[in-house]
């Protein structure tokens, strides 16, 4: 069983979530030893592309054509399945990134895959059965999932596995399948990031601050103690339903939902629904001015005082930290 | 416009979640069923494009007869009529191919769904719709505008947003920004009980994949609280115990 891994790209770039996707499948193809073939679409360069065997990819995919440049979900998704068929490999992983969200059953279906969606951990392989942790009810629980199918693929969740280093070199093939077969009905018309500001989904550190702040003009320390920390900032619902910050920065049972290594909650009270979103992140703090509040019941470290005393001190202190 | 909202029945957002049979199976005792709240955005899309008779909803669910309630829901908030398709859930596949072979029989220019189902968080079956049918699909929008068949859809990227253009016929999975939820007044609610709700078998569909079981997370230790006037403290903490910064 040889395993294929989609890696994605922004400009050219492997994100972070790549080399997890890479590292994760490098782990799997150990286990059950075999070789790892990565699959890479755009424009990526070639020390880029062989960059990717330091995390244990032995060959690279390149399909590498001006009409791809940009993400197409059909004719990405196309392409992917039919690297799979002809690599011969029986298990995809790719990241349940927003593009992997959409990707992923696409590619599934094309192929009578199973998807573990979300997946946590690595996965237990016994013969032609697969099973795997993934989270359900919106990280209230985890379902452990059997896939039973000839194929299988797995979405690996951001930030669920640590890249890992295993130093090997991987050769860069061409993959050229046949463009015009595919579709190209969905085109991107514009592309709108923020390039200053760290993606939520990827953050290893988020600052977090609900209705407690009182309105919008006071996001200012927030912002200043995630640009400290080189965290990405989020915020409750009711936070973003009253349009003091984009819904992008929404977390919980239905916003996004995160799992950094350190999750900061100012003036949010601890809804369960809040909770839901955040409560896999590895280390939680909690500033609330009560001490009742229901966040502090989850949380690894409070303070319970006023955020507007608080927050400009810890930002101070982490300065001092930091010899900022 | 034809449009087609797949609905899915979930627990309601405050639902405490447990299982039963050996950790193997969803504690349903006690839990309120809603409409998924992301296939409740979509609904309220769906009835904002149809106003003013620009177009027709259908509103779908696999499910068993205990879903009935939550599709009459659906139909109080504006839906035109109903179809269930009388089967439990099994996993993606079987679902995405029942709703699959009900829109094949009923040319729609719109599917929509919600991004995701809270309670399964699969964010697979509009995907795999769109696959059977053959037409594009768009998961995770933030923003749809629709002008004849010319459709223009904002979707969430990390760190940013990518706007794409596409044509109808399309699958869309709807996440907040899209539509103001609507909720049911009271010709809504009146008018829900009469609507059709017609009730088909399913097809056979074979799975590729089953929940072996299910666990909670480990609740976490108590909090050490630190005193506000000692914030220095708290990144030691940080630093020296969590080793996170
Ligand atoms: C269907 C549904 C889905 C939902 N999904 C989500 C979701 O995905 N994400 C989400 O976040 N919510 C969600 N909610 C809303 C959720 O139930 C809560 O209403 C929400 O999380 C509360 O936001 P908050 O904590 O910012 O505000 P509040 O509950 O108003 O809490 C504000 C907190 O700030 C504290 N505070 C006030 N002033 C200060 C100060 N000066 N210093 C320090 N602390 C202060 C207060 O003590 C309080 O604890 C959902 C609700 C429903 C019904």
């Amino acid at each position: 069983m040889s395993i294929l891994v989609y890696v994605e790209n922004t400009d050219g770039k492997f994100k972070k979530s790549a080399f997890e996707v890479v590292s994760y499948a490098k782990s799997i193809a150990d286990n059950i030893q075999t070789d790892l073939v990565a699959i890479s679409i755009g424009n990526v360069a070639e020390d880029e592309l062989a960059g990717l065997g330091k995390y244990g990819a032995s060959k690279v995919l390149n399909v590498d054509n001006e009409r791809l440049a940009s993400f197409v979900n059909q004719a990405y998704a196309s392409i992917i399945a039919e690297a799979v068929k002809s690599t011969g490999a029986k298990l995809l992983v790719l990241s349940n990134s927003f593009s992997g969200k959409g990707l992923a059953p696409r590619i599934a279906a094309k192929l009578e895959a199973g998807l573990a969606d979300g997946a946590l951990e690595l996965p237990t392989i016994n013969g032609d059965k697969l099973t795997v942790k993934k989270t359900a009810f919106s990280n209230k629980a985890f379902a452990t999932l059997e896939l039973t199918s000839a194929t299988k693929v797995i979405a690996l969740s951001p930030n669920a596995y640590e890249t890992k280093e295993v130093g090997g070199t991987a050769t860069v093939e061409t993959f050229a399948p046949n463009i015009d077969q595919l579709d190209f009905t969905t085109l991107v018309k514009e592309i709108v990031r923020a390039t200053d500001k760290i993606s939520l989904p990827e953050a290893e550190i988020v600052v977090s601050a609900g209705r407690g702040l009182k309105g919008p003009e006071n996001w200012g320390m927030i912002e200043e103690l995630a640009d400290v920390l080189g965290a990405a900032t989020a915020c409750s619902k009711p936070v973003s339903d009253a349009g003091w910050r984009p819904h992008s920065e929404h977390v919980g049972q239905t916003g996004i939902v995160v799992s950094p290594n350190l999750y900061i909650a100012i003036g949010i009270s601890g809804a369960i629904q809040h909770l839901a979103g955040v409560s896999s992140s590895k280390t939680i703090v909690v500033i609330n001015k009560d001490p009742e509040a229901p966040f502090f019941k989850v949380a690894d470290y409070g303070i319970v005082g006023d955020a507007f005393d608080v927050v400009p001190k810890l930002t101070q202190a982490l300065k001092a930290y930091k010899g900022i | 416009m034809k449009i087609l909202v797949c609905i899915s029945n979930v627990p309601d957002t405050t639902s405490k979640i447990t299982f039963t049979n050996d950790n193997t199976a969803f504690n349903t005792a006690g839990v309120q069923f809603i409409i998924n709240p992301y296939d409740e955005i979509a609904l309220s899309k769906a009835v904002e494009l149809a106003e003013g008779g620009k177009g027709t909803v259908t509103v779908i669910n696999v499910g068993d007869a205990s879903t009935d309630a939550t599709i009459r829901k659906a139909l109080a908030i504006g839906a035109d009529n109903a179809v269930r398709i009388n089967a439990v859930p099994r996993d993606a596949w079987f679902v995405a191919n029942q709703i699959a072979q009900y829109a094949k029989d009923n040319a729609f220019d719109l599917i929509l769904t919600g991004r995701e189902s809270i309670d399964y968080n699969g964010a697979q079956v509009g995907a795999i719709v769109g696959e059977l049918l053959n037409i594009p699909s768009v998961s995770i929008a933030k923003k749809v505008d629709i002008a004849g068949d010319a459709v223009t859809v904002e979707r969430e990227i990390e760190g940013g947003k990518e706007v794409l253009t596409a044509k109808l016929p399309i699958v869309i999975g709807t996440a907040e920004g899209v539509a103001e939820p609507k909720i049911p007044n009271m010709r809504g609610i009146m008018s829900a009980r009469t609507k059709p709700l017609d009730v088909l078998e399913p097809s056979t569909i074979d799975v590729l994949e089953h929940i072996v079981s299910y666990e909670t997370p480990a609740p976490r230790g108590t909090v050490k609280l630190v005193d506000a006037s000692e914030v220095e403290k708290l990144v030691s903490l940080l630093h020296d115990e969590a080793k996170v910064i």
